[in-house]
């Protein structure tokens, strides 16, 4: 509830994280000669550090503070956006896709799309790319600055400005190396900073299986928690069985999705259209420094993934089973309400006549303005007047009986129950790293997309590299500021999980068909795929204007326009527009390839095509570094992790 | 790149773990907090045997890490 105070010890490593990464920056500047050190690395980076970087600029507020979250809310079965949501495309595109984004020799996905098709594509493709970057660094910033805010009592325009400062600072001095090299840095900042976290929470909680014991009392009666309406209630395995709650059916799993929605909107649709496409993801890549090195680097980085459910999702399963157990005192955080209006309530409840209860909840209500549980007010004032509480006793009282959930605390609430001074140092730190780590990414993406394919291609041709090198740094600043903006939008909203799937349907989830189409069949034309790619665009805005989740009002959560279809929840919703925008660009792609004709010979296809460029050879590669066989052995290690939480 | 990503990662954790790791040892506390465990002591000494081998690491393989 108050700020914490932080002591030297953590300050001196929150220090010594910024001064490394600062370090690196000025490190790296002297490298930095060329636009194409600054925008793509030149090509040289070797692949475990290209691998831990492809994660971890996947590793941002979304992960962290988005699937403790979920962790909490849907249990193990948030374990899907890994095993289901990213296992699988990331070793497509190391197996099938990078051969033709790094053989191409193209410096930005987009500028694959214009040697594939044409301008237009490309144009399309940069423009929504480079909005969704920067409101994607937005909603990372926004999520770092009400922590410092919220945790430390920092001024939020002040930690956003200072945080967005160095990270410009560094990602300016050294370029997509800095960024990367970053990212490496922050892996491991956040596995060894998290990890304690999560070792001192199932201890608390009794282990594993007491976790799970615990967790079948939340899922029977998960309105207990605040975590449905009342009279809401699942199987006992709904919280710790990763498939079975959702071969169910969509009202006996918390998430309230169906398993066609699941599979083929998040399995194949939203996860392959962001781990195969996305360039934020893409670019490192790219960077690495041969081939056999690019098309490892998802590999690498599937390793990791695979596990990051124990590291991420857990501490929420830990804080809803925590839950139950009266004996800890611990609940899962409620919004953050302002002092004053604590202060109000508490007053409330001190004037507060047992005779005259309702008069008393109304005004505790009024003062906080949350749902509120009336009888445990009740049970507060008749205990106030018995025993004469201190204004502290009564504020964690009223804290209690607050009857909603702030899931984006719940990672903090733990980092904050568990961390003495010191061990909270380093856990801040790798959050505060996941966090700026995650706008460096995006910034780095946006810098190359906007250098290279908007103001290189439409605003100054032909001009030396100088010049590129110049207009990088520059775009740099602008994507910082215009992130910062992205931002102050983004403190709208509440869990951002759901918003940044939302961003990634409308512009991801249809660009998976042109990809898929033009990579694989060499009729696809550019007309077609233009058109594709704009019906797939405008049918997800289409959709999310006419569908709305339940229990939603019609406004930014959907339904705008007209409610034709209602979704159990926002998930299922997002999935199905994901499904919805592929099929649609898939159809509009096709059928307009067959009506017109190609621009392209087979010989400009050549290294673009599937069927036009000649097979890999790898004989001269040890059979441990083959990305055939090793997407094979990660495969099966995935599935085995299904049926274990089966 | 000629920066070895090694070198910062080792020093760094390097740093925080012997930092961890005396105050771990030298601050008294009844570590309710951390449910009687010295975590402290115990991870900063973690942190810093990670510290040290990123730094072997980095001095075996020369001014660029190897490929493979």
């Amino acid at each position: 509830m108050q700020p914490i105070q932080l002591q030297w010890i953590d300050y001196t490593i929150l220090v010594a994280y910024v001064a490394f990464v600062l370090g690196i920056g000025w490190a790296l500047s002297r490298y930095m000669k060329t636009s194409a050190d600054f925008l793509t690395s030149a090509r040289s980076i070797p692949t475990w550090v290209t691998g831990l970087a492809f994660i971890s600029a996947n590793l941002g507020a979304l992960e962290l503070v988005g699937m403790a979250a979920s962790g909490a809310k849907y249990g193990i079965s948030t374990a899907h956006f890994y095993w289901v949501g990213a296992i699988p495309a990331m070793i497509f595109l190391a197996v099938f896709m990078m051969p033709f984004y790094y053989g191409s020799k193209a410096r930005s996905v987009p500028e694959y799309l214009k040697m594939r098709f044409d301008e237009r594509v490309r144009a399309l493709n940069s423009v929504a790319f480079a909005v969704m970057t920067i409101f994607a660094s937005g909603i990372s910033m926004n999520a770092l600055a009400k922590l410092l805010n919220q945790l430390l009592g920092w001024n939020y325009n002040v930690a956003l400005w200072v945080c967005s400062g160095v990270v410009l600072l560094y990602v300016l001095k050294g370029g997509l190396t800095s960024a990367i090299y970053t990212e490496v840095l922050q892996f491991f900042m956040i596995v060894l900073g998290f990890a304690p976290v999560v070792y001192l929470g199932l201890k608390d909680v009794g282990g594993w299986h007491a976790m799970n014991h615990s967790l079948q009392t939340v899922a029977t009666n998960p309105a207990a928690l605040n975590l449905k309406d009342a009279g809401v209630t699942y199987a006992p395995n709904a919280w710790t069985s990763a498939w079975q709650p959702v071969l169910a059916g969509p009202v006996h799993n918390p998430m309230g999705v169906d398993w066609f929605a699941m599979i083929f909107g998040l399995g194949f649709v939203l996860s392959f259209g962001y781990w195969c496409t996305n360039f934020l993801v893409v670019q490192r890549a790219m960077a690495a420094k041969n081939m056999n090195a690019a098309r490892n680097t998802p590999l690498v980085a599937a390793v990791p993934k695979m596990f990051f459910p124990f590291l991420v999702i857990v501490p929420g399963m830990i804080a809803a089973a925590l839950c139950t157990l009266p004996d800890k005192g611990y609940r899962i955080p409620p919004p953050v309400i302002a002092q004053e209006a604590y202060a109000k309530a508490v007053a409330a409840v001190k004037s507060g006549d047992a005779a005259k209860v309702t008069a008393t909840i109304t005004a505790v209500h009024d003062a906080l303005g949350k749902k509120i549980s009336g009888d445990q007010i009740a049970s507060l004032v008749a205990d106030n007047a018995k025993n004469k509480l201190s204004d502290e006793q009564i504020k964690t009282g009223i804290y209690n009986s607050i009857a909603e959930n702030d899931y984006d605390g719940v990672i903090l609430s733990l980092v904050k129950k568990y961390c003495p001074a010191g061990l909270l140092g380093l856990a801040l730190t790798a959050l505060l790293a996941s966090f700026m780590s995650g706008m460096a990414g995006n910034v780095t993406a946006f810098n190359t997309v906007f250098t290279y394919d908007l103001y290189q291609a439409y605003f100054a041709k032909g001009k030396s590299d100088h010049h590129y090198f110049l207009a990088g740094k520059a775009v740099t600043v602008v994507g910082i500021m215009l992130s910062i903006a992205a931002a102050y939008f983004a403190s709208m909203y509440n869990n951002c999980m759901d918003i940044i799937q939302l961003v990634f349907g409308f512009v991801n989830a249809p660009l998976f068909a042109t990809f898929l189409l033009g990579m694989f069949w060499k009729r696809t034309t550019g007309t077609g795929a233009f058109i594709g790619l704009f019906c797939g665009i405008a049918s997800s805005a289409i959709f999310h204007a006419l569908t709305i989740a339940a229990g939603n009002a019609p406004g930014v959560k959907g339904g705008y326009l007209h409610v034709v279809s209602v979704f159990p929840s926002e998930m299922a919703q997002n999935f199905w527009l994901a499904a919805f925008a592929f099929t649609v660009c898939l159809t509009f792609t096709l059928v307009i390839s067959l009506a017109t004709k190609s621009q392209k010979t087979d010989e400009e296809l050549k290294g673009l095509v599937y069927s036009l460029t000649p097979k890999i050879v790898d004989h001269n590669i040890p059979i441990y570094q083959k990305p055939g066989v090793v997407g094979v052995v990660l495969l099966i290690v995935c599935v085995i992790l299904n049926l274990i939480f089966w | 790149m000629g920066l070895d990503i090694r070198w910062p990662i080792g020093l760094m954790f390097t740093l925080i773990g012997a930092l961890l790791a005396i105050t771990g040892a030298v601050v008294k506390s009844d570590h309710a907090i951390s449910l009687g465990v010295n975590i402290n002591l115990i991870w900063g000494v973690v942190l810093l045997v990670f510290g040290v081998l990123m730094l072997l690491g980095a001095m075996r393989g020369g001014k660029n890490p190897p490929s493979k």
